[in-house]
């Protein structure tokens, strides 16, 4: 479930719950949204981990809990081997400045009021920097991201929306992080912004050996940042991959038919290609399917789907997939595959049988 | 439902124990606030103080007066300590003064104030935008007591259009009644159109813009119906739960000021008169009266709040 | 297909009165739709494209807004038609959807009397009709249990649930031209499958034209008959799907069509972008505005260059680019695929 390099992220056996209260007097908790119900993986130095699903999946809550912007129900979070699952504000001061995020809303997450300069001033003078010391960076990073040292004196509505996440990533850029979450930070912007700023990620990833956990719905521009994607679904991980390997032989029915929903802009292949429609709705996270999650809407469901969680099973060279009815892969593939660590407590011990 | 209420009962009875103890103590600290020495009258000798304070338990520790007197209002049984009179007797004639004055000040400044929010939205930017929106400042800026005095001598004791003051139940002669109040009316009504004009010109442009409006007019609705239906139903929310808080806190206490320029005798005119005098009865049991009306009004505006807008009544 | 266009847009122009000046939104746009097509309008933001399609309902008119153009349905001339002619073909005629379901409907009304509100604009039906006509438009989107969530509120629906019944709305009263401005750009991709599937399911029972207003072109090969390229406010190229996809006549379509990052092919080096950035709509290149960003831009661009056929193709493929068409054909072979060479590397 890693890549080479030592693990700069652990993640083990996370799980954010929501609570719902209802009471007359006390409120008592009624039910709970299982908003990221029990998910592991790592992520290592120099590597770019895709994060996809649709919404509700629990991507973007998985991303704020990591970021510790909220306190997990259960689980471990270790960054650079130091646990930080329910660090305190001092304990995670050094955290903050290794791991820093960009947003997905290029035209909320920028103050108005404030000029360029001091948005992304903000970390490194909250860090002790001196006022002419941090200007002079903030001109430094506003060139790493094909800016110009004039637009530090502007306004946030003056730029564009690919320019203003440009500012959002120098910003991000300013502490010298060695991972930075990026919540969905071109889902905003028009195709051809998209992808200068995805090329422009990868130019920083290189200059500054920066590590990506990259949080989005679209599949077609995750691909080309990540070196592994993690596919989750209300609240699990449905599929891990290294990141061709999920285009070529998607192993999860799920990934399939997410990959299938994608409209190719080529009208023969698209006229040509055999699909078959995922049904339905997503379903509540408050009152999650038993067995697999998925089994509601999956093609392939059986009996088993229904009562047994299927395990994350390891197949090959890190490609990891939770379903007890996998898609390419062969018997000897089955036969060699093992249940990986990441499995949910949940879950069963059953591996798929050879067909 | 049912849950909520219960909830609200609740919280009133908590709001309720905390301002009469509050106010209780209030009158306790105060110099210049001991009954007995208000009651015996000039010059009191010390047996009469005494004698005074056996008589009225104002020996006994402070929890036992305060029990006392929470009995004797819920009984009915309070008297004034300056006038001798039933202080619940008192409210009951006062009331209805009150009430005629605050509904009447709410409906008027709520008709003009949608007819004022309304012009001034449709013409936003335009001259006649800006001279309501003065208009409107204006009538915020001035202090009720002091257009109220204004309008009563100018208009009433010297120019004689409107009665100088007093009020004359409705029984007796419905016009006089309406004539009576009209100034008082006017006085109160001229903050709250201020306010919500402004308000509602402030919601009517931000929901012309929203995107449903857009779909309405899409359908081929008349202009007429995409502003009834869509724009003013949406713009009015929350000015008409705003409205009902103002009309109870108004009905709670904050018409004295009106009554008291005006002389109509309202519940507001008797808890400024025992104030003056430092009357802890009717001061106690005129606070609790309108903390309650205001707790009952507020729950009453969130339950019609939850009615017109449905978003609100999944949490 | 009749041989007669149902709607005739000819240099159609939408200015606006701004504080920074005149902001012409749309710089004369001409278009023909044939009933029962499927047009798509492509575009990046800042194109000109939702413009175009709110101005053929009236929906841009306001204090600070100049028209210029026509633009003819069955004989009625839309854009400088009296409100209550336009109110007539609102919802009757040309129906439209918008591109946020979650913010188009009102909130605190039913969805049921929202569709009902529609159909009895137009028709002198009781309130028991045009109910059950909503529960019928209903069923017929998809959703479930129709005739118990016909008196629901929208926000008890989810993304693809509401914009389900925006359709729904939309085709009540049977209109011919249905006009959707980015209906699934919101939505996640399993439920845009299935709400593209329904308008051609729709398109085909009910033979409406449908304008599909989009900046995704994987929509645009999955549902249209025809495309229309728009770029700062002007139609840059316009012709069948596999023309604009396998032949495409001009730059920004090149480079449009390079710069989409695909699941089905192998992973290049950098995704090609098309470098710079579209005009400021207040202020516009003279000749032709893709100018400033085209590797291949010489002498006579600073001429504009009309919509016309230009030589390689079927006449109906037209486009405003002044290179040869062999040149065309060249030029938009970058790397064994159509894309748009990055400025540096372009011959002179």
């Amino acid at each position: 479930m890693s890549g080479d390099g030592a693990p700069l992220l652990e993640v083990k056996h996370l799980k954010q719950y929501f609570p719902i209260r209802e009471g007359v007097i006390f409120a008592r908790e009624v039910e709970r949204v299982h908003a990221v119900d029990d998910v592991s993986f790592e992520l290592s130095e120099g590597e770019t981990v895709g994060l996809v699903g649709e919404s509700g999946c629990g991507k973007t809550t998985l991303s704020r809990t990591l970021m510790r912007l909220l306190d997990p129900t259960d689980g471990e979070i270790r960054f650079r081997g130091a646990d930080v699952t329910h660090a305190g504000r001092r304990g995670l001061e050094p955290l903050r400045r290794e791991m820093q995020m960009v947003f997905q809303d290029p035209f909320a997450s920028l103050n108005p009021r404030k000029t360029v300069r001091q948005i992304v001033s903000v970390p490194l003078r909250l860090h002790g920097m001196s006022k002419d010391d941090a200007f002079r960076r903030v001109g430094e990073l506003l060139d790493s991201v094909g800016l110009a040292a004039e637009h530090a004196g502007r306004y946030p509505h003056e730029f564009s929306g690919g320019q203003r996440q440009r500012i959002g990533i120098a910003r991000a850029l300013a502490l010298e992080p060695k991972l930075i979450v990026l919540d969905e930070p071109v889902s905003a912007l028009d195709v051809s912004v998209q992808a200068q700023i995805v090329n422009l990620l990868e130019d920083l990833q290189d200059e500054f050996g920066l590590s990506y956990l990259f949080v989005a719905h679209d599949l077609s521009v995750v691909r080309h940042v990540s070196d592994r994607i993690a596919v989750m679904y209300l609240g699990k991980l449905m599929e891990v991959s290294p990141a061709e390997q999920l285009y070529t032989k998607p192993i999860h029915p799920y990934t399939s038919a997410l990959l299938g929903a994608i409209p190719i802009p080529d009208p023969r292949e698209n006229r040509a290609r055999e699909r078959i429609l995922v049904s339905g709705e997503p379903p509540n996270p408050i009152d999650p399917p038993t067995g697999c999650v998925f089994h509601p809407r999956c093609p392939r469901a059986t009996g088993v789907c229904e009562t047994d969680e299927p395990p994350l099973v390891s197949y090959e060279s890190g490609h990891v997939a939770a379903c007890h009815h996998p898609l390419n892969v062969t018997e000897q593939e089955i036969s060699a595959a093992t249940r990986s660590d990441a499995s949910p407590h949940t879950a069963g011990e059953k591996l798929p049988s050879a067909a | 439902m049912a849950r909520f209420i219960i909830r609200r009962l609740l919280a009133m009875v908590l709001v309720l124990f905390a301002i009469s103890v509050i106010t209780f103590l209030i009158f306790q600290v105060i110099p210049g606030g001991d009954p007995a020495v208000r009651l015996a009258g000039k010059q009191p000798m010390p047996d009469q103080l005494a004698r005074i304070r056996a008589q009225y338990g104002f020996d006994k520790p402070i929890l036992v007066q305060y029990a006392r007197t929470m009995k004797e209002i819920f009984t009915g049984n309070i008297t004034s300590y300056s006038t001798q009179i039933n202080v619940v007797d008192e409210i009951k004639q006062d009331f209805p003064r009150t009430l005629w004055l605050a509904l009447g000040a709410a409906l008027m400044w709520m008709g003009f104030a949608v007819a004022f929010g309304l012009y001034t939205a449709m013409r936003a930017g335009a001259i006649g935008d800006r001279v309501i929106t003065v208009i409107a400042l204006v009538g915020v800026s001035m202090p009720v007591f002091w257009i109220g005095a204004l309008m009563n001598y100018y208009l009433g004791f010297k120019a004689g259009i409107f009665p100088n003051g007093g009020y004359v139940i409705f029984g007796q002669s419905p016009t006089d009644w309406i004539y009576h109040l009209l100034m008082p009316w006017t006085a109160l009504s001229l903050l709250f159109i201020g306010i919500y004009s402004r308000l509602l010109r402030s919601n009517l442009l931000d929901t012309i813009n929203e995107d449903y409006v857009r779909t309405a007019r899409a359908k081929g609705l008349t202009e007429r119906q995409i502003l009834t239906r869509h724009v003013l139903r949406n713009s009015l929310i929350p000015i008409v739960t705003l409205w009902g808080l103002d009309f109870g806190a108004v009905l709670g206490g904050g018409a004295i000021l009106t009554e008291v320029v005006f002389d109509l005798q309202g519940v507001g005119q008797y808890a400024y008169e025992s104030v003056k005098q430092l009357d802890v009865p009717p001061v106690l049991t005129i606070t609790m009266f309108g903390a309650f009306f205001i707790v009952v009004l507020n729950t009453f505006v969130d339950i019609v709040y939850a009615f017109l807008d449905p978003r609100i009544r999944v949490s | 297909m009749s041989a007669d266009p149902l709607l005739q847009i000819r240099d159609l122009g939408v200015s606006f009165l701004t504080e920074e000046g005149t902001v012409r939104a749309v710089d004369g746009v001409s278009l023909d739709l044939a009933a029962g097509e499927i047009l798509a309008v492509v575009g990046e933001s800042g194109s000109g494209k939702s413009v175009s399609a709110m101005t053929l309902l009236g929906l841009t008119r306001s204090p600070n807004a100049r028209f210029e153009g026509t633009a003819t349905y069955k004989g009625t001339e839309l854009i400088g038609a009296g409100d209550h002619e336009l109110q007539g073909i609102r919802g009757e005629e040309i129906a439209m959807i918008f591109q946020d379901p979650m913010t188009s409907l009102n909130p605190v009304h039913k969805i049921g009397d929202q569709i009902a509100e529609q159909i009895q604009a137009h028709d002198k039906v009781s309130d028991a009709a045009a109910r059950e006509r909503s529960i019928e438009m209903l069923e017929r989107v998809g959703i479930p249990r129709a005739r118990e969530r016909v008196d629901s509120y929208p926000h008890e629906f989810s993304g693809g649930m509401r914009q389900r019944v925006m359709i729904a709305l939309a085709l009540s009263c049977d209109p011919n031209i249905l006009i959707a401005d980015e209906p699934t750009t919101a939505l996640d991709v399993t439920i845009q499958a299935q709400i593209l599937d329904r308008i051609r399911t729709l398109r085909d029972e009910t033979g409406a034209a449908v304008i599909l207003v989009t900046h995704d072109l994987g929509v645009v090969a999955e549902l249209a008959d025809r495309v229309a390229v728009m770029y700062a406010g002007r139609i840059v190229e316009q012709g069948t799907l596999d023309e604009i996809f396998y032949e495409p006549q001009h730059p920004y379509t090149w480079g449009l069509l390079g710069s989409i990052a695909r699941v089905d092919r192998d992973r290049p080096d950098r995704l090609p972008a098309i470098a710079g950035l579209p005009p400021s709509l207040a202020d516009r290149p003279e000749g032709c505005h893709f100018r400033p960003r085209c590797p291949h831009a010489f002498g006579k661009c600073d001429q504009t260059p009309d919509l016309e056929h230009r030589g390689g193709g079927a006449p109906g493929h037209l486009d405003r680019c002044w290179l040869e068409a062999e040149a065309k054909e060249r030029l938009r072979q970058v790397d064994g695929q159509i894309g748009l060479r990055a400025p540096e590397e372009s011959p002179a």
